[in-house]
């Protein structure tokens, strides 16, 4: 048997189990703690106070707020919402954590089991096993010329949830569906922006293997530092290998956590067994349990947004639209509201549905954007598509001025007088361009006139781009007709 | 006149507010006495001298424009060194913070403020407040103004010492096991732990969350509690704060119901108003187990005679078991210890207060926390993240909290025969300087009548009763239940009376 056969043949005798302990900031105005700004890009050491710089004396204060949104997640997630709740401390010396302990909940987390539905039709379902409410931390930056590392607290104290899945995944796929299910709820409940690479939406990945029919999982590690969607089916392949290696080389896993190197595309550990944690968690005496009454859970069930399904089958039957395009409108809430929203200011929805899933699609790809960084008002894109519909700009036209109103929300109307974009329908003023494109074109002339009509196409092509592509195409065509005949 | 005479806060305000005496005179006759007595006593570790005399020109205006002002207006106060004062250095008696200046002031210090009380200075203390001699402070012992062989107490010995001197007629201390209590027994003064929760934490530089609680300190009760007043105030800041009402929510709280009662109309606490009713009717509990081996006969035979007081002034006494009581030290160290391993984590040589350069991060964190906790510090952080580590925590800190709810129980219980519980503050008079290195066990045993306050939550007070061999004071302590300070106040005052007749 060659070598690549064995290979083959091990990977295909062994099961996969991963498991996910996502963490996601969550969208408040201020920190779980203080009244200090939550936002995330500002200059170093600007969004903070006594407290969220671990000064003596200061106490915590819960942020409401933060408390709500982590409900709404659990019970998105069809989670158990104890009577009460508790915050625990997580104490651990390093120095993006001024306090040196981080309030967390480790004993009595706010949400119990829940699960995820993914595949085809929610056939699977990953269990979550709890969803806790915690401070982020600090960042460290290294500065070289003075070669020091430096702190930015802007970021302690920051509210996250995490939420920790059962080991119910057997592969990449898996996981990142998962994710997207999870990631698509918690942005329906705009309860987070969950973006990987600004570190509001991380995932860690236990991951451990078993030989097929075997029960009883394996001895896992935990994997950091997947910046995205990539770096995470590339780190899971790859420890999934890693640990079907050892094994068949009659090694023993090693119960630790790892840091993936997606530009080595390899893992190591990361700290010695010498140096593991052991962090002390005990109940914070500095805050007191959380009570939550059944009439609370009720109030945020009812008041629980319409999630993606539902909303995915509404505009079908509402709007008329093919069920592919309220699938892809649907990805996004934002998207789906823009949607909506423009629909209903009595715009063809197919017509809006078109123009997002083409142009607003493309747009997004190209710049690299994310949907929630959308800026169009469903007034400016309606006005744009009237426009539009009333032959008052050409589909080129159209398509460039979209573009401004997705991404910087200009006025339409505004912005077409300014550029002087409106379409140019007067025979006059065509005329000429038309009688200088068939100059121009002698040979496509000719071919019309022995009978390719193709050729009648590249010339109004011809006079469109003359025109910058705001000349009206009927108007050309007839022209051309005319002047051809001549 | 002389406003060194005046002996009351509220004989002082009075005057002031009455024109009789300025803010500035009152003022002057403070300074007089700490500059008499600071060089030897050493209860102050700042004075803030020229801040207090601008704050008294100011208040001095308000009282020309005849502005409105509470009973402790014009009052000049001591603050213990671990409650923040914006721009006034607090090293809560430690190395580690010894040039550290807070940039915003402590609930308790803006409650003073608001009374329109100023500030002299900051106390001397046990090192975050773990001791009940003063003598952990890095900056050196304060003297017991008695008598400078012995220590004053602790850990708030400072703030009791300068009452005792009369280097001021009134201070914040703060309690976690004792410590406005024990020194102010010690001292021959008046101190309070109220219930848990009726003074901000905010700004008081934490030791044992679950147990500190700041408390007033006076050389009389009429002033203790005009203090107290002024200070209990729901705090947003402090989520452990409760919020006080008036008597019909105190009711609803006695019935067991957990909310919180809102403010009454006053918003505050009121004690002075009930203060002079006396005692009659009033069941006090005396536990048995108080008066057993290693307490001094002294103390003991000063306590009854306080209790007979009562009784002739129509309380009824009463004996009663306290079975838990060989528990409640063990517990409350093993829970302070633990919640301090926690809390002094912050202390690292990085964000402010001292930092010892080392080889790298954790040789920094080593070196700073070496030299800037002193030894009774470093060995309750020990034991504290001992009685916290995997494989320990059920087998203490969890067993400690079980201990804890079962000590509660038991007081609650009682309190629903007694209105009040008696007994010692402190097993002994004021230790000699360095006795209490010693004999380190036998210092913390010391703390076995006041800890369960704090284990519990419920207020008490010490108050002289006698005074022991070598004119050393003895002090009494009283217990109530949750949001009774009123009826603590009430008691005292009657035995106050009574021992002021005396002497």
């Amino acid at each position: 048997m060659g070598e690549a056969s064995i290979k083959a043949q091990a990977k295909t005798a062994y099961e996969t189990a991963i498991g996910v302990e996502v963490h996601i900031e969550l969208a408040t105005k201020t920190k779980l703690f203080c009244g200090c700004e939550a936002s995330f890009g500002a200059k170093p050491n600007t969004h903070v106070c006594p407290y969220c710089l671990g000064m003596p004396g200061t106490l915590p204060v819960l942020n409401e707020k933060a408390l709500e949104l982590a409900l709404s997640v659990g019970i998105a997630l069809h989670c158990d919402i104890p009577a009460w709740s508790r915050f625990d401390r997580k104490n651990y010396f390093y120095p993006d954590n001024p306090q040196n302990y981080q309030v967390s909940q480790w004993f009595y987390p706010l949400c119990k089991v829940g699960y995820v539905e993914i595949g085809e039709d929610a056939t699977k379902r990953i269990g979550i096993w709890n969803i806790h409410l915690e401070e982020d931390a600090g960042k460290l930056f290294h500065d070289e010329k003075t070669d020091q590392t430096l702190v930015d607290a802007n970021r302690a104290g920051v509210p996250l949830i995490e939420i920790v899945s059962a080991p119910d995944m057997q592969s990449a796929e898996e996981v990142l569906a998962f994710l997207e299910q999870l990631r698509t709820k918690v942005l329906y409940l705009q309860a987070s922006d969950c973006k990987l690479q600004e570190g509001s939406m991380r995932v860690d990945v236990n991951l451990s293997v078993r030989k097929a029919g075997n029960s009883g999982l394996g001895t896992r590690t935990e994997m950091k530092n997947l910046n995205s969607f990539r770096a995470i089916t590339r780190a899971i392949n790859a420890e999934r290998e890693r640990q079907i290696g050892i094994l068949e080389a009659g090694g023993e896993i090693t119960l630790e956590t790892r840091r993936w190197d997606d530009a080595k595309g390899a893992s190591f550990p990361m700290r010695s067994k010498e140096e593991a944690m052991d962090y002390r968690y005990f109940p914070d005496p500095d805050l007191p349990p959380v009570f939550v009454t059944e009439d609370q859970v009720e109030a945020l069930k009812k008041a629980q947004p319409e999630m993606r399904e539902a909303k995915r089958k509404r505009f079908v039957s509402q709007f008329g639209i093919p069920e592919y395009d309220s699938e892809i409108l649907t990805q996004s809430v934002r998207l789906a509201n823009l949607f909506e929203e423009t629909a209903k200011l009595g715009i063809a929805p197919k017509k809006v549905s078109n123009f997002l899933m083409g142009e607003g699609l493309r747009i997004l790809r190209e710049k690299e954007l994310d949907p929630a960084d959308v800026q169009a008002t469903p007034e400016h894109f309606a006005a744009l598509l009237k426009l539009l519909e009333e032959n008052k700009i050409t589909n080129t036209v159209a398509k460039e001025v979209f573009e401004e109103v997705f991404v910087s929300d200009v006025d339409p109307a505004e912005y077409v007088e300014r550029n002087g974009l409106l379409t140019v329908r007067e025979e006059g003023v065509l005329r000429q361009t038309v009688e200088s494109v068939i100059k121009e074109n002698e040979k496509s002339a000719s071919d019309y006139l022995g009978g390719k009509e193709k050729a009648l196409g590249f010339l109004v092509g011809q006079t469109m781009k003359a025109m910058r592509g705001q000349a009206d195409p009927a108007t050309v065509t007839a022209l051309l007709k005319e002047l051809l005949k001549k | 006149m002389d406003s060194s005479k005046i002996r009351t806060a509220l004989a002082l305000s009075e005057r002031i507010r009455k024109k009789e005496i300025s803010v500035r005179e009152g003022l002057d006759a403070t300074f007089e006495i700490i500059d008499q007595k600071e060089k030897s006593l050493h209860a102050f570790l700042t004075i803030d001298r020229e801040g207090a005399y601008k704050e008294a020109d100011r208040l001095q205006e308000k009282v020309d424009a005849r502005e409105m002002f509470g009973p402790l207006f014009g009052v000049p106060v001591a603050v213990k060194d671990n409650l923040c004062t914006k721009g006034i250095r607090t090293t809560c008696g430690s190395k580690m913070l010894e040039n550290f200046v807070p940039p915003y002031d402590a609930t308790a210090v803006q409650s003073l403020k608001d009374a329109g009380m100023i500030i002299v200075g900051k106390t001397n203390m046990d090192e975050f407040a773990m001791g009940n001699t003063t003598e952990t402070s890095y900056f050196g012992c304060t003297k017991n103004p008695r008598s400078e062989a012995h220590v004053p107490g602790g850990s708030s010995g400072g703030s009791a010492a300068a009452v005792a001197a009369g280097e001021c007629l009134v201070a914040l201390g703060t309690d976690t096991g004792g410590s406005v209590r024990q020194p102010a027994s010690h001292c021959g003064v008046v101190g309070v732990k109220p219930t848990y929760g009726s003074i901000s934490r905010h700004g008081l530089i934490a030791y044992c969350s679950s147990m500190d609680q700041v408390g007033p300190i006076a050389g009389n009760v009429t002033d203790c509690a005009a203090l107290m007043e002024a200070l209990c105030t729901w705090d947003p800041k402090d989520s452990t704060s409760i919020k006080r009402g008036s008597l019909d929510s105190l009711t609803a709280v006695k019935q067991g119901r957990l909310d919180v009662p809102t403010y009454g109309k006053r918003g505050r606490l009121d004690i002075l108003s009930s203060l002079e009713d006396g005692v009659p009717g009033m069941k006090i509990g005396l536990p048995k187990e108080y008066f057993s081996a290693g307490l001094d006969p002294q103390v003991a035979a000063s306590v009854m005679r306080a209790a007979e007081t009562l009784e002739r002034h129509g309380a009824i006494l009463k004996e009663f078991s306290l079975p838990l009581f060989q528990y409640f030290v063990p517990d409350y160290y093993l829970i302070a210890c633990a919640e301090a391993s926690s809390n002094l984590e912050r202390y690292d040589g990085m964000k402010y207060g001292l930092r010892v350069p080392g080889s790298d991060l954790h040789d920094t964190y080593r070196k700073t926390r070496t030299q800037g906790f002193g030894e009774e510090v470093r060995r309750r952080i020990l034991l504290g993240t001992f009685a916290l580590s995997e494989g320990y925590y059920d087998a203490y800190y969890l067993k400690a909290l079980k201990v804890r709810r079962l000590v509660a129980n038991a007081f609650d219980d009682a309190l629903k025969e007694f209105d009040l519980i008696l007994g010692p503050t402190a097993p002994t008079t004021a230790p000699r300087l360095g006795e209490a290195d010693q004999d380190l066990v036998k210092s913390y045993l010391a703390d076995v009548y006041t800890v369960p306050a704090n284990l519990t939550g419920l207020p008490a007070i010490s108050l002289p009763c006698g005074v022991g061999e070598g004119g050393l004071p003895i002090g009494v302590q009283f217990m109530g239940r949750r949001f009774e300070e009123a009826l603590l106040f009430k008691a005292a005052r009657v035995l106050e009376k009574e021992t002021c007749q005396n002497g």
